[in-house]
């Protein structure tokens, strides 16, 4: 019989009745779910037995008593959430050998509570958090040899992005290997939310990837809504979900745009650079805010959009979709411009199934992994592709920038009226002793919270993992015998979030 | 080339009109707000999600737009806020943030000093410290077509060393306090330092943990200060343009 508890997208159950078993059971269950049965890793973290207020003043972040390790697994062929526990002290074997997409996950959990991943592979601090370490100053995977140089790039990068260290490993112009050290951006963020909900929380969230606000709020409101058990209106439902697809046709459009730019090709890149915007711009025609902040409130949206309103966002989203068919047909149709991506950073299905990989990457590398399928039965069919290279992360993009325009223009088209916000009132705390789990499949891929309440209704913790989270190390394996010339192309193909992992 | 050439007849010239004319800044959208005498501050304080509702020195109700993150929670429960559309919140000093009911002059709030000297060629090196990434995003939207900053001689650089102004975003976590400083101490003096985004100019949302340094001006010399959460891109361009003094 399994030991595994299952729940459905946004389920939750009490602390009490959360199945714990021995280490054995929880090592071999485990390996068996990953590696057999499609499983993938959606949260890998430990509770400590510590009170909340003590971890809000930053003691006790060594907790070497007993801790409850907690799992959350996808479960794609049941639609449905795995969740299993198991004590720890010290130590416990790693799974990370046996099972590679726990890398990332051994490496936060020995970091931030210092439990050792007995036998984990490259045991090291994935964001320097701690305030007596320089951040990214460690060990890294060296080689000798005559022709043999290491490039070392960041914190501060060349252009207006966000901070993190690359260090390549080079032979002239191949790179053996890649390394990313990150935890440049890195504020604390889960700390803050403990002793939540309070004023600053959706705020908190809504900013742990600025890019990605909509999708981080409908999430985080989507364990509020099943904990308090209220119901959005469908007006709520339509209005939400177009100012989530709105954020991911504005991210794809500028990232091809990118792309464009990173090969020179230059008509696409200013044409997807103003797209861009003017997407941005209808996603701040809802609430005022070009990143949808302050849009998505518990229990529906926060702004009315009239009649006049919706038609004039339905004709925008109509011409940006005509101009954008236009620059795209451009840039897909350009020799040179697929030469540099055809079989450039290639991420094999095997390597990205093994490590994890999840959102666009993982599906332009012939996984289907899209929790918006995956949780439900509503018959959603994910954009995959299968070379793994810049070019599927291109097309990927391209084939759900059709599909998620087409699907604002129904939502528009259908909107109806009624309420857009339920009456129903936040009670002042959430059900004491719950564990509450809910995904939302962003732009870049799936955002995973786990909220766990304490007894008093306030949050004991809320983890996050972003896609990010799953990906950096899949772009790290993508320069694997590249040339170092097209990190950029392979970079932007990935474009994944500094803040979203740092927290 | 000619399907590239026949794309750009199509797209048409798509540089916005804004400056001089004004920006077209969405229904709803928050700039700097009026509060009004009456505005009893302390009694709204807990709704506050940053502390931004507070008292200027003269003991006038304000919000305080380095501190604000436009949420507007405080305007929707009372009557004497409200958030206007003045996109004009770029300021050289942190005081003038201080929004109350009393009339707003953007135009002072600049110092014609050294700024002048930058005339039509202003470089800026951008440094994301802790930022979401909202505030660089749109720092790097002003760059697209669509705003072309270029076109006033601002240009965001690689090198500190080319760069005559350092544009901050984000509270400045620990981890990129070093890379903050050090990148300041390369560029060449005088220069200047751009506050953009409340995160920089106070911590906004993250001032209370203890893993940020924020404010910036507690690192280094401030010189503007640009509000928002992030600031829209008419906010920080036409700070910039007001700053170095082009003429609109």
């Amino acid at each position: 019989m399994s030991p595994f508890l299952t729940l459905k997208n946004g389920g939750s159950c009490s602390m009490s009745a959360l199945p714990q078993c021995g280490m054995d059971e929880f090592r071999s269950a485990s390996l068996q779910a990953v590696n057999q049965e499609q499983c993938r890793v959606s949260a890998f973290f430990a509770l400590g037995n510590n009170c909340p207020q003590n971890t809000q003043k930053g003691e006790c972040t060594k907790e070497v008593e007993k801790s409850l390790l907690v799992e959350i697994l996808l479960d794609p062929q049941q639609k449905c959430l795995r969740v299993l526990s198991t004590e720890v002290c010290e130590k416990y074997p790693s799974l990370t050998a046996e099972a590679p997409a726990f890398h990332w996950f051994e490496r936060e959990l020995f970091e931030e509570t210092g439990i050792l991943p007995e036998g984990h592979p490259w045991l090291k601090p994935i964001r320097f958090a701690d305030k007596n370490r320089e951040p990214g100053v460690t060990d890294y995977f060296t080689m000798e040899g005559e022709a043999v140089h290491e490039v070392a790039v960041g914190p501060v990068h060349a252009g207006v992005i966000e901070p993190g260290h690359f260090r390549f490993q080079c032979m002239g112009e191949d790179v053996f290997s890649l390394e990313i050290e990150l935890g440049y951006q890195h504020r604390g963020i889960e700390k803050m939310l403990v002793g939540g909900p309070d004023v600053r929380t959706t705020h908190i969230l809504e900013t742990a990837a600025g890019d990605t606000s909509v999708a981080a709020m409908l999430n985080y409101c989507g364990i509020l809504e099943a904990l308090c058990q209220i119901e959005v209106p469908a007006r709520g439902v339509a209005l939400r979900r177009i100012a989530l697809e709105l954020e991911r046709i504005a991210n794809h459009i500028g990232d091809l745009g990118a792309l464009a730019g990173d090969v020179a090709f230059l008509p696409t890149s200013s044409f997807c650079g103003r797209i861009r915007g003017d997407f941005l711009n209808m996603t701040a025609r809802l609430c005022g805010n070009r990143f949808g902040r302050g849009l998505v409130v518990p229990g529906g949206v926060r702004y009315e959009l009239d009649k006049a309103g919706a038609e004039e966002l339905l004709k925008k989203v109509q011409v940006g979709e005509k101009e954008l068919q236009e620059a795209l047909s451009l840039m897909f149709d350009e020799p040179t411009v697929l030469d540099r991506f055809e079989n450039t950073g290639v991420v094999s299905t095997e390597t990205a199934r093994q490590i994890g990989l999840v959102g666009v990457a993982g599906r332009a590398s012939g996984l289907a992994v899209d929790c918006r399928g995956d949780l439900s039965e509503n018959g959603f069919v994910p954009a995959v592709e299968q070379g793994g290279d810049v070019l599927s992360r291109a097309l990927v993009r391209r084939r759900e920038l059709e599909a998620s325009l087409a699907e604002v223009k129904g939502l528009l088209e259908s909107l109806r009226g009624g309420e857009s916000r339920s009456t129903a009132v936040l009670p002042t705390a959430l059900p004491n002793d719950t564990l509450c789990v809910h995904l939302t499949e962003a732009w870049r891929g799936e955002i995973c919270h786990v909220a766990i309440t304490d007894g008093q209704g306030r949050f004991r913790r809320v983890k996050i993992v972003d896609p990010s989270f799953h990906n950096w190390f899949g772009l790290a394996m993508a320069l694997r015998n590249q040339q170092i010339s097209d990190f950029p192309i392979c970079n932007k193909s990935f474009n994944l979030s500094y803040c979203g992992h740092d927290l | 080339m000619f399907d590239a050439l026949s794309a750009r007849l199509s797209q048409g010239y798509r540089t916005g009109a804004f400056p001089p004319a004004q920006p077209n800044l969405p229904e709803h959208f928050a700039g700097r707000p009026v509060v009004s005498k009456d505005v009893d501050v302390e009694s709204l304080q807990p709704i506050c999600p940053t502390g931004a509702l507070c008292r200027d020195c003269a003991g006038a109700s304000a919000i305080d737009t380095g501190k604000c993150i436009f949420c507007g929670k405080c305007a929707e429960v009372c009557k004497g806020i409200s958030f206007k559309k003045e996109y004009r919140m770029g300021a050289m000093h942190r005081e003038a943030l201080l929004a109350t009911d009393a009339e707003y002059h953007p135009e002072e709030q600049l110092d014609r000093g050294i700024a002048r000297l930058y005339g039509k060629s202003f470089k800026i090196r951008q440094v994301s410290a802790g930022g979401c990434a909202a505030c660089e995003l749109d720092f790097n939207v002003l760059n697209t077509l669509a705003w072309d900053m270029g076109r006033f001689g601002i240009q965001a650089v690689a090198s500190p060393r080319h760069a005559d102004a350092i544009l901050v975003t984000g509270p400045v976590s620990d981890n990129m306090l070093l890379a903050l400083k050090k990148t300041y101490e390369a560029m060449p003096k005088p220069c200047l330092v751009i506050a953009s985004g409340t995160c920089a100019i106070s911590g906004g949302i993250y001032a209370t943990s203890p893993q940020v340094n924020a404010p910036l001006d507690g690192i280094l010399p401030v010189d503007l200060y640009v509000p928002g959460c992030p600031p829209h891109p008419a906010v920080l361009l036409e700070a910039l343009l007001r700053l170095i003094a082009i003429r609109k």
